[in-house]
């Protein structure tokens, strides 16, 4: 028999087209996902050089980062128009399909290729933007890269890289109730750092990994890169399968089962040996939220802001952190009180996750003085709530209920936290200014941004369900 | 991109652990679509306020630090966002050489795409050249070639850098270019998987 082997190092051996000894692979990328910030010196690249696309059919773009989330066709400021009508531009010259901001498939890059059955277990996948880890949810080698390996990709369809080494993050147990993914990957990123995932690839493996929903998969793959790896993945499983069965990208009848096998042997073997495996307790993940600037500064909702006497390494930086946010240390997480929330993002903005957030707020009331919005992650996720009435529940409850794009998670567009505002975000960054220049991130999942709008400021939403808040 | 075999320059002390790429180049200003121009720009919520007057109280601000082009920062330097619309700011800004105990992935390979000089260092060292650079006036001779850093005191100190790095950084060779002297066993590789 041969050698057991990982998920990350089968699909690697499939795509090297070419070795040498001191050298990074070339390997070979099956899917490129463009949008407009990270793509228009690229192709300017390409015009310089009088290089050619050398895929076309192999590459997707769409329009996320800018778009208005309201009023969408009055794009006030004028670069922002420029940058998607440079996008478009390239698109027609290079003859790539586009998903443009009218286009029922747009979406944030990261929703609509799962949604569209681009991305598929065993494919390289890459995106000039460092969430791509999203679509390793579905078994798929998926990193974000700069523009200059945009343009490479462009020009070639192969990468160099490094082959890199494994990482096992192995979840011991299940979830308890009511605790999310968005809570597991926060807990994971709060013990292990913000780099310990630095140089490798992540498998999530273990009965809380298996037991999650596929959406619940890509949040936790999607903040991969907030523990430092440029990618995150999951072994392909028959929920991998059926989510894909379908799926317009996906192949037909007869063929989409015999895709389904390969897919399914790609699951890393047992016995398989990583080069580092870390391991965390899923029974003990409370919901979390973070308090700083950087996603490990992290603690579970029963907990309190760090006390600057107990920090050992870095004691300025998180000072800096705590006086960013506004806050006092030993500060309990629950007296904080938020102004803003937002419920979107690659992260965040599924169906599944909008239905999880308006069970919470259903039949309750956003309150005083809090700006809440919905940004559904794509078109047709906005449709399918729509249908299921899940609008309504939000904007019953106060809830503003906007069309899709990035929106609030980085603030390109209008839809910005003002200085020294307040925000329970379901997105994945807290980085100072993030949301807007001076603006404080809390990042939660959906259900604890729902509940948090209810009661204007932090609270177990698990005693939030029952009731009994104190 | 430019080759570049050896560096001499002011060194910029930046005492922060984990700077991201928004700290770098803050999101408002990725709206531009050329490569260039985005200087001006680099750490801007730090040396700016919210009125755009300069920050007195941030070291880059001060004029002991002008024309400053060597950056020692802590560890984890350039996380967070992909956009290669960091090391073009801060190219853009003077920095041809950054020294940091560690680097984010996605940035080493954006900066060292731009020929700026990646230096891993021990922490220790930094922390040292740290204090040294404080009030300014302090310079650090890189030569890549010999893998050496030295003081103006002639203190040197070796690093590491991989070898594939350096000869791309010290020839100012294009990547595509290379990888199209390959165009063959992409063809044969596109057959032979029917991608
Ligand atoms: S939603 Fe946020 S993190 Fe995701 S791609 Fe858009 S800007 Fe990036």
């Amino acid at each position: 028999m041969s050698k057991p082997k990982t998920v990350i190092e089968k699909i690697w051996e499939k795509h090297v087209v070419h070795q040498e000894e001191d050298k990074p692979d070339l390997i070979y990328i099956d899917q490129h996902l463009v949008h407009e910030v990270t793509s228009p010196q690229a192709f300017e690249g390409l015009r310089l050089n009088n290089r050619k696309v050398r895929r076309p059919d192999l590459t997707f773009a769409t329009m996320d980062h800018n778009v208005p989330t309201k009023n969408r066709d009055v794009v006030k400021d004028e670069i922002s128009r420029k940058q998607m009508e440079t996008l478009r531009k390239n698109c027609e010259d290079f003859g790539i399909k586009l998903a443009d901001m009218f286009h029922p498939d747009q979406g944030i890059v990261h929703v609509i290729g799962p949604q569209l059955g681009l991305t598929q277990p065993g494919k390289t996948i890459v995106c000039g933007d460092s969430h791509t880890s999203t679509h390793g949810a579905f078994g798929a080698l998926a990193f974000g890269i700069g523009t200059s390996e945009v343009e490479h990709v462009l020009a070639t369809q192969t990468l160099m890289q490094e082959k890199p080494k494994t990482l096992n993050v192995h979840v011991k147990g299940d979830l308890g109730p009511g605790v999310t993914a968005k809570d597991l990957i926060l807990a994971i990123i709060a013990k292990f750092g913000v780099k310990f995932g630095t140089g490798y690839v992540m498998e999530y493996t273990g009965e809380a990994i298996r037991n999650l929903s596929m959406e619940g998969r890509m949040t936790v793959c999607n903040m991969s890169i907030e523990g430092g790896a440029r990618a995150g993945l999951i072994s392909p499983d028959e929920k991998t399968v059926e989510y894909l069965r379908g799926r317009e990208y996906v192949p037909k009848g007869e063929a989409f089962d015999k895709k389904a096998e390969e897919w399914l042997a790609l699951a890393t073997d047992e016995d398989a040996v990583y080069d580092k495996t870390v391991v965390i307790n899923a029974e003990e993940v409370e919901p979390q939220v973070s308090w700083g600037t950087n996603p490990s500064m992290c603690v579970p909702i029963s907990g309190t802001t760090p006390s600057l006497e107990s920090v050992k390494e870095h004691k300025e930086d998180v000072k800096r952190a705590l006086e960013y946010m506004g806050l006092e240390e030993n500060q309990p997480i629950t007296s904080i009180e938020i102004d803003h929330v937002f419920i979107g993002s690659c992260t965040n903005s599924r169906l599944r996750d909008l239905q999880n957030a308006a069970e919470i707020i259903k039949g309750k009331k956003v309150k005083d003085g809090i700006k809440a919005i919905v940004v559904p992650g794509s078109f047709t996720v906005k449709l399918e709530a729509e249908k299921l009435g899940i609008d309504k529940i939000f904007i019953d409850a106060g809830f503003e209920w906007r069309d899709s794009g990035c929106s609030m998670c980085l603030g390109m567009n209008d839809d910005i936290v003002p200085a020294g505002g307040r925000c329970a975000s379901t997105s994945n960054r807290n980085f100072e200014g993030r949301q807007g220049n001076g603006a404080r991130t809390h990042l939660v999942s959906p259900e604890m941004a729902a509940a948090a709008a209810v009661e204007g400021h932090f609270v177990d939403v698990r005693k939030f369900k029952s009731g009994v808040l104190s | 991109m430019e080759a570049i075999k050896e560096h001499k320059g002011l060194v910029f002390p930046l005492n922060r652990t984990n700077v991201d790429t928004d700290q770098i180049i803050p999101k408002q200003f990725l709206k531009r679509i050329e490569r260039t121009g985005f200087g001006q720009f680099v750490f801007y919520n730090w040396r700016f306020d919210d009125n755009g007057n300069k920050r007195e109280d941030f070291a880059l601000n001060k004029s002991q630090f002008a024309g400053t082009s060597v950056l020692l920062a802590g560890e984890n330097f350039g996380c967070g966002s992909s956009r290669e619309h960091a090391p073009w700011a801060l190219l853009d800004f003077g920095f041809k050489v950054i020294i940091a105990p560690s680097f984010a992935d996605i940035f080493y390979n954006n900066a060292l795409k731009n020929g700026i000089i990646l230096i891993k260092m021990e922490e220790s060292q930094i922390t040292e050249w740290m204090k040294e650079a404080e009030n300014g006036a302090f310079y650090l001779s890189i030569d890549l070639e010999k893998q050496e850093i030295q003081d103006d005191e002639g203190n040197a100190v070796h690093f590491d850098i991989p070898s594939y790095h350096k000869e791309k950084l010290i020839n100012g060779w294009d990547d595509i270019a290379l990888t199209l002297l390959n165009e063959d066993k992409i063809k044969a590789y596109e057959e032979a998987t029917q991608a």
